[in-house]
């Protein structure tokens, strides 16, 4: 295995990551190839420490090439509200915005997103604790059962009450029609999406 | 195969600035792979059935995104998302059935990331090749798809040479019946391909889709004006209405003078290891009428010659239908 060359810099940048990772412990079985400095890395390749912006935060992290956006949220950022259904882009519970956009966080790579906004469930609500419009409507129409589906729901319908405020019932089951409900809550998912773009309209 | 809910196998990421930095590192390593938005790719490498040691991301090339006027036509750039051509005024005024067909691709977060180059490149979705088994596809001495008790529902029922497997795409059928060129770079240059001569068949190449050979990209696709405007008619069969790939896909554009049509392209998907251009059909179809008993004769020629294997024979009936459906159309949009 290759020494890495590491310069003061990167070092202290690598200590912040380490820091900042406690709660991938947990997950180190998932990371056992790919640990920090483990890995190889071929001249000319993309540089594995890099900051990423979620939430409106810039968080220092190493990433391995082959890491997926939902791994790097969920195991090195502590960030589940991110749900991990099928890891293949079928069932939409990893659903994120990337620059305002639904994107199955399972199936992209963290490095294909560096440099953008990315936007998980735990970004909703406002500085003061406030609920997002979509939140409190989900609340109000007690939209979900078991609720494993609901953060990718409600990121869905977060892109939809922005990109169209207006829309209607048939637009939103369209919208959300990247998504499966192992409940089969749609009639009362579907009603939340509704209340949520009255609240947005309303405020 | 089981699914496999781990870190998908290490490889080295390279995301290079330009196309020439691309072309460069395929020509360097043997078994680069190309990546787009990656929606056919990750299946792949999370379930070990291609471990390549190097992925060449095109993500940072610009000028490979967008959707342009040139000349009298439009060019979009391969690393365009379908949900830009799904929502682009122009394309949905001109070539209405490019975008239906952008539309008819699976959910909408796999079009805000799936391009319209990897939705064209992409690879088969046979189960039996996609689940690593060893098939003529991959190089080995079988077709695990046509055997007496395989499981062939979604496999072809024209074209079959050793492989069965079917082009899986939405938007391939809607460029042929276009007429789209397909614009490839290599080291030495650039060329265009006919969209109709750049999917090949498992006779021509058992181990390749298209014409691209592994050290060349697809860096744009070019839409004549040839049907500009036209009438045009695209649907989609499907087991669900989300996600799900095509049973059967019809693309056609027809330019009609009064109630005669005067010229018409159709190209049928998902029947086939290619999109499926209907030639005689088309030469049918020119200087009748487009009406019930057109459609009719249209759709009988449509399938002759197919061989359906032991569970696809509903691929008959529903692509005769499909074709009859798009001519009928041309009528009564007529009025
Ligand atoms: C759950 C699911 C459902 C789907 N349903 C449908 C469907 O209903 N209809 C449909 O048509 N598709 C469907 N797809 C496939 C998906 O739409 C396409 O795979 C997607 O458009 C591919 O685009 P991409 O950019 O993500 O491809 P990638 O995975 O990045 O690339 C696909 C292939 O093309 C090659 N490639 C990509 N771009 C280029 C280029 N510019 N030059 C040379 N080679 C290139 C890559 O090397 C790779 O082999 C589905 C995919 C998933 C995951
Ligand atoms: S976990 Fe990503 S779509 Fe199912
Ligand atoms: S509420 Fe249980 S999966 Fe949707």
């Amino acid at each position: 295995m290759d020494e890495p060359t590491t310069s003061v810099s990167r070092r202290n940048f690598i200590k912040g990551v380490i820091a900042g990772g406690a709660t991938a412990s947990a997950s180190g079985y998932l990371f056992r190839q790919n640990g920090v400095l483990a890995q190889r890395s071929a001249p000319g390749s993309v540089e594995r420490l890099v900051t990423l912006n979620v939430n409106g935060q810039n968080r220092p992290v190493d990433i391995a090439h082959e890491e997926t956006l939902a791994m790097t949220l969920r195991y090195k950022l502590g960030l589940t509200g991110t749900k991990l259904g099928c890891d293949r882009a079928e069932c939409g519970a990893c659903t994120v915005l990337v620059d305002g956009r639904t994107h199955y966080a399972c199936s992209i790579l963290t490095h294909m997103v560096r440099g953008r906004e990315i936007k998980t469930v735990e970004g909703l609500e406002g500085p003061n604790g406030e609920l997002h419009p979509v939140q409190q409507a989900v609340m109000d129409e007690a939209g979900f059962q078991c609720a494993f589906c609901a953060p990718g729901f409600i990121m869905s319908m977060v892109a939809l009450v922005e990109d169209k405020p207006g829309f209607t019932r048939d637009e939103a089951a369209h919208a959300l029609s990247g998504h499966i409900c192992r409940c089969g809550d749609y009639n009362k998912i579907l009603n939340s999406a509704m209340r949520a773009g009255e609240i947005a309209r309303s405020t | 195969m089981p699914v496999i809910n781990d870190m998908i196998p290490e490889f080295d990421l390279f995301q290079p600035a330009d196309v020439d930095g691309a072309l460069e590192l395929l020509a360097k390593h043997d078994d680069a792979w190309v990546l787009a938005g990656g929606l056919d790719t990750f299946d792949w490498f999370k379930d070990r059935a291609k471990r390549p040691d190097v992925v060449v991301d095109l993500g940072a090339i610009d000028q490979l995104r967008g959707i342009r006027e040139q000349g009298d036509g439009y060019e979009i750039g391969a690393l365009t998302p379908l949900s830009d051509i799904e929502n682009h005024e122009a394309i949905k005024a001109k070539f209405p059935m490019l975008a239906q067909a952008a539309q008819a691709v699976a959910t909408p977060q796999v079009r805000n990331q799936g391009t319209l180059g990897g939705n064209i490149v992409q690879d088969t979705r046979c189960w039996y090749y996609r689940g690593g088994w060893p098939c003529y596809r991959a190089g080995g001495n079988i077709c695990y798809a046509d055997t007496p008790t395989s499981m062939n529902r979604e496999h072809c029922i024209f074209g079959a040479s050793r492989c069965v497997a079917v082009s899986p795409s939405d938007s391939a059928p809607a460029l042929v019946a276009l007429d789209a060129m397909m614009v490839v770079r290599s080291r030495s240059g650039e060329r265009e391909v006919p969209a109709a001569d750049f999917f090949i068949g498992p006779s021509t190449d058992i181990t390749r889709m298209t014409v691209l050979n592994g050290r060349e990209l697809l860096v744009a696709i070019r839409i004549p004006s040839t049907f500009a405007g036209a009438h045009q008619y695209f649907e989609k069969v499907r087991d669900r209405n989300a996600w799900d790939f095509p049973l059967v896909n019809v693309a056609a554009a027809f330019k009609r003078n009064g109630a005669t049509i005067e010229d018409a392209r159709v190209a049928v998907g998902a029947v086939a290891p290619y999109p499926m251009r209907l030639e005689a059909v088309e030469a049918q179809l020119r200087g009748k009428n487009a009406d019930e008993a057109t459609g009719k004769s249209a759709g009988e020629l449509a399938i002759k010659g197919a061989k359906p294997l032991r569970h696809n024979g509903y691929k008959l009936p529903l692509m005769r239908n499909l074709v009859m459906r798009a001519v009928r159309d041309a009528q009564s949009a007529q009025a």
